[in-house]
């Protein structure tokens, strides 16, 4: 039974709490960039390779959108075309 | 008792040992500039991103460091001042050296394109490329101008903070990049003189080796002399002020003379004292660039011309 504390365990601990602690440090870090990011108003959305309203530039010449109706029609899943 | 040593196995490496993969020292010259290269830049960052973009650059510094590392072991294991660094003591292999160095490129570089932009990462992944691969692996064994091309990976991380903030680059960029790049190789000239290591049994060509110490002298006067006029004509640019051009011509001033001073002296003058003259030179060079990086740091604080 090997029951002493050896120099080796001590390094091995220290490794483990240091990365540990630079596991942490870069969840903190990159939960700060998020919110840093949002507050800035940076552009949430990435290509997805499928187009999408939300990516196109806005054009300052179109006229205003329509007012809403009152309760907005949940979109259908669309089916595969060539589903059989 | 039973003792774990009673075997040799691999050296155990503590966290510290990963760290020192990193080259540290190395890593704060290289925070400091690409700080001030961020800082002095037209554009405002935000300073929780200008924090991460200079972290994640010191980061792909020290990847780079940790695979020139992996690469030069044989090299290190050799040399008195290297022989105890982690790979060569056999505290960690060579292969998690390439690893950490792999690993963390990747991850500086992916994560200073979220941070920052993505025209800076590509800088970022082209530096480290330019100092394992083109430096390290390909010229450093080669050629005696290795100082010369490593100097200049140790020249960009100004122009990536710089990019960081504008998403470019510009005459200041350049300037800072010059700055270091021809301070960088009489700075280590003058320690080549005076620290007398055996680079020759370790197979790499320094210019006092190949070429003789009197033509060592002749390069880091030329040196200092293209050096000054790029720190004089950073001053006039849109970074520069009336602070930064008198530190600037202060020390170039100085630089100048001391180059001088080691052009003229022969190799008895130099041992009869003790290698006086490019130990102050050397100590000179290092506040150099410190110095002039500082100037512009307080010259964009209180406004320039």
């Amino acid at each position: 039974m090997l029951r002493t504390e050896h120099e080796l365990h001590r390094r091995r601990r220290g490794r483990n709490i240091g990365l540990l602690v630079v596991l942490i440090a870069f969840a903190a870090l990159v939960f700060g960039l998020t919110v840093v990011k949002i507050g800035q108003g940076d552009m949430m959305e990435g290509y997805d390779y499928r187009p999408r309203a939300s990516m196109l530039p806005r054009d300052p010449d179109a006229p205003a959108p329509a007012a809403a109706p009152e309760t907005p029609a949940e979109p259908q899943q669309q089916q595969p075309e060539d589903q059989q | 008792m039973a003792d774990i040593n009673a075997y040799e196995g691999p050296a155990e490496a503590g966290f510290g040992d990963y760290v020192a993969l990193l080259k540290p020292r190395v890593m704060s010259l290289v925070v400091f500039t690409a700080l001030v290269g961020l800082w002095i830049a037209p554009q405002p960052v935000n300073p929780f991103i200008a924090f991460c973009s200079v972290l994640f650059i010191a980061i792909g510094g020290g990847a780079s460091g940790a695979l020139n590392m992996w690469y030069d072991a044989d090299i290190d294991a050799v040399m008195k001042r290297t022989a105890g660094r982690p790979v060569p003591s056999g505290r960690v292999s060579s292969q998690e050296a390439l690893a950490v160095g792999i690993a963390l490129s990747g991850l500086s570089v992916m994560m200073l394109g979220l941070a920052a932009n993505w025209f800076a990462a590509g800088f970022l992944a082209f530096t480290i490329f330019f100092y394992a691969v083109i430096y390290t692996i390909w010229l450093k064994r080669r050629t005696p101008q290795n100082i010369v091309i490593g100097g200049a990976a140790g020249a960009f991380p100004p122009m990536i903070g710089w990019a960081c903030a504008t998403g470019g680059i510009g005459i200041e960029p350049l300037l800072m990049f010059a700055l270091i790049f021809f301070w960088t190789p009489p700075h280590f000239w003058a320690l080549a003189l005076f620290m007398k290591e055996d680079y020759s049994r370790a197979g790499v060509p320094m210019l006092t080796v190949t070429h003789g110490r009197k033509v060592t002298r002749r390069h880091i006067f030329a040196y200092t002399l293209v050096l000054a006029p790029f720190a004089i004509w950073l001053g006039l640019t849109s970074v520069g002020g009336p602070l930064y051009m008198a530190v600037a011509v202060v020390l170039n001033a100085m630089f100048i003379a001391g180059g001088w001073r080691i052009l003229r002296r022969t190799e008895e003058q130099a041992m009869a004292d003790h290698y006086l003259v490019e130990k102050r030179y050397f100590r000179l060079s290092l506040y150099y660039t410190f110095l002039h990086f500082l100037a512009l740091l307080v010259q964009s604080w209180i406004g320039g011309w």
